[in-house]
């Protein structure tokens, strides 16, 4: 929607819009001053005192570093296999027309349409009827499950914006399959697989109900805060936790975000 | 270059490729069914086999019922285990997270709606640019960060009732906790609570696209409409509203599902009464009764497949 340049937002609008922004804001901005407070026991505001002793503390548990390392291994594998099952399926639906089409798309959207908590009782149930133990492989097969849908929607939506006619123009050309797909269509869906990549990976560092029906005994960091969160242990450690968590999944939004930004998802931002 | 040249002046029908990728390229070409094929079959094993087969897994097992003498699952076809859902305390429980899920997706509506609407209208270049990273920021952030962050906000010695007694409105928050049913000790463990939270999470998921749908609205249907002489209300009400109704549905499958299914959020901001999620979670971990969590989370996946097909039918997908 665009507007003459002359007309200007009533002020209401601007309050209401404000608010809003404000509203999605304020509560993680608040996470950083609680990370320095010197309030041990409870979550008193304003804090007593800062300090920034707990950064310290929290880099020297243990049991925060293997969350961690587990969350970094989980994401990257289920990252990777729903980077090649999302763009099989993308390139799929979007090149050709076929019986069942539109069922795929649905297919694809259920995990992740469905509550997290069926996706895990689920997989629970079935692992269990199959007589799989619980392990890091049962984690990554429950998140890979609903990571494939970011990735196929970003590159559905890049094959949509690159023509057909490229394609069939080099294999006139006398490109086999292979190379027009390394020459051609990979450039093409190249940072649209990257944002999704990405996008996938944070889902899945973030992810927690479903982790918590597939895990077994190791905990993800979102399982340890959770724990955290129910029976807390050392509140000033989960707040720093809290903090740097905030911190590294903007990173890989930001960046996804300047990959795609040219057309697929803020249409007309450009003049 | 120029071998290539006149090769291909001389026949206009190229040689035969040679190499393994050669004839598995010319194969494709010829029978695309079979890429086709290939390419599906990874994904749909997948989904189709492992995500699709627990679901019907996990159905089946709604279809039995626990022995309540030894505690083990009897495996015999029986709709016991449906009737159970329908005593008045599992009653209760969907009575419950279907009202809290219609509050949470009206309330996001309305807090959306500016947001999404001076985005679509009036933001322009970087604006438009931060509008957009301020909805995806909160969206992707942590699920459990946030929630940590709101059980900082609302505790009893939190921010809010700092905020309200800084400014002598404490009679106020008292007021509103004094309220049977959706009051408490602190907002941290009430229903009140649990709502702000729910809202909070979920808003992004309406503005997006709300968002996308008033994109698609011409500036000048407003302007024309102006013209005519409809007050801004009128405009709103007849023209800007039933053009992004398809994208407020489409948001609002988000916020309703959502709601429905989360076990997370009512665990550690709100009252003891159990939403459904937090039921499935007991019922199959605890208490042992596989049967009746299954035919519990029935019920969202019944639910969402009414409400799916009712937007479909309003045209809710064409603004996802």
């Amino acid at each position: 929607m665009r507007s003459d340049r002359g007309s200007r937002a009533p002020l209401s609008l601007k309050i209401a819009a404000a608010f809003g922004l404000l509203f999605l804001h304020l509560p993680i901005l608040l996470i950083f001053v609680y990370a320095f407070t010197t309030e041990e026991k409870s979550y008193q505001w304003p804090p007593p005192g800062l300090t920034l002793k707990w950064f310290g503390i929290a880099w020297n548990r243990p049991d925060v570093w293997a969350a961690l390392g587990l969350s970094v291994q989980v994401a990257c594998i289920a990252t990777a296999i729903a980077l090649v099952l999302g763009t099989l399926c993308a390139a799929a639906v979007s090149q050709t027309r076929f019986f069942g089409r539109e069922a795929i798309s649905l297919l694809v959207i259920l995990p992740i349409a469905l509550p997290g908590i069926i996706t895990g009782i689920a997989l629970r149930s079935a692992f269990s009827l199959m007589d799989v133990p619980f392990s890091v492989w049962t984690i990554v097969l429950g998140h890979a499950t609903f990571c494939v849908v970011v990735v196929y929607n970003n590159a559905v939506a890049r094959f949509r914006r690159t023509s057909g006619s490229l394609i069939e123009a080099s294999m006139d050309l006398g490109a086999d399959g292979f190379q027009t797909f390394r020459h051609i269509i990979l450039p093409n869906i190249g940072t649209a697989l990257l944002a999704g990549g990405m996008l996938a990976f944070a889902l899945s560092f973030d992810e927690v109900i479903v982790t918590t029906f597939t895990g077994g005994q190791q905990s993800t960091l979102p399982i340890w805060m959770l724990e955290e969160l129910i029976r807390p242990r050392q509140r000033p450690v989960t707040n720093v936790v809290a903090m740097i968590v905030v911190i590294v999944t903007f990173l890989p939004i930001l960046a996804a975000y300047y990959l795609t930004r040219d057309g697929d998802q803020i249409a007309g931002s450009d003049k | 270059m120029t071998m290539l040249g006149m090769e291909t002046q001389r026949t206009s029908i190229l040689p035969r490729r040679g190499g393994l990728a050669g004839a598995l390229s010319d194969t494709f070409w010829r029978h695309p069914k079979l890429l086709l094929f290939l390419m599906l079959t990874p994904p749909l094993l997948w989904l189709g086999i492992i995500y699709i087969g627990s679901l019907i897994a996990l159905l089946l097992q709604s279809f039995f019922s626990i022995d309540e003498f030894s505690g083990m699952v009897s495996y015999e076809f029986t709709l016991a285990t449906y009737a159970q859902l329908l005593s008045p305390a599992n009653f209760d429980i969907i009575l419950r997270t279907l009202l809290m899920a219609t509050l949470v997706t009206i309330a996001s509506a309305f807090i959306a709606f500016p947001i999404a609407y001076y985005a679509a209208r009036y933001a322009q270049g970087k604006w438009k640019a931060l509008f957009y990273l301020g909805v995806m920021l909160p969206l992707w952030s942590s699920y459990l960060v946030k929630i940590y962050a709101w059980k900082l906000i609302l505790a009893k010695e939190g921010i809010v009732t700092w905020f309200f007694a800084k400014f002598h409105m404490a009679w106020l928050l008292d007021g509103l906790l004094a309220l049977p049913i959706i009051g408490g000790n602190s907002l941290s463990v009430s229903y009140l609570g649990t709502f702000i939270v729910f809202v909070y999470i979920w808003l992004p998921y309406m503005i997006l696209p709300t968002q996308a749908a008033l994109e698609r609205v011409a500036g000048n249907l407003v302007e024309a409409s102006a013209d005519l002489g409809a007050t801004p209300r009128q405009t709103f009400r007849t023209v800007l509203f039933p053009l992004a109704l398809p994208g407020i549905i489409a948001g609002s499958i988000f916020t309703f599902s959502l709601t429905l299914g989360d076990y997370i959020i009512p665990q550690i901001i709100g009252s003891s009464r159990l939403f459904i999620g937090q039921a499935v979670y007991a019922l199959q971990g605890t208490a042992g009764n596989v049967p009746l969590a299954a035919a519990f989370s029935v019920v969202p996946i019944v639910i969402m497949g009414i409400y799916l097909w009712l937007a479909k039918r309003m045209g809710a997908f064409d603004a996802l």
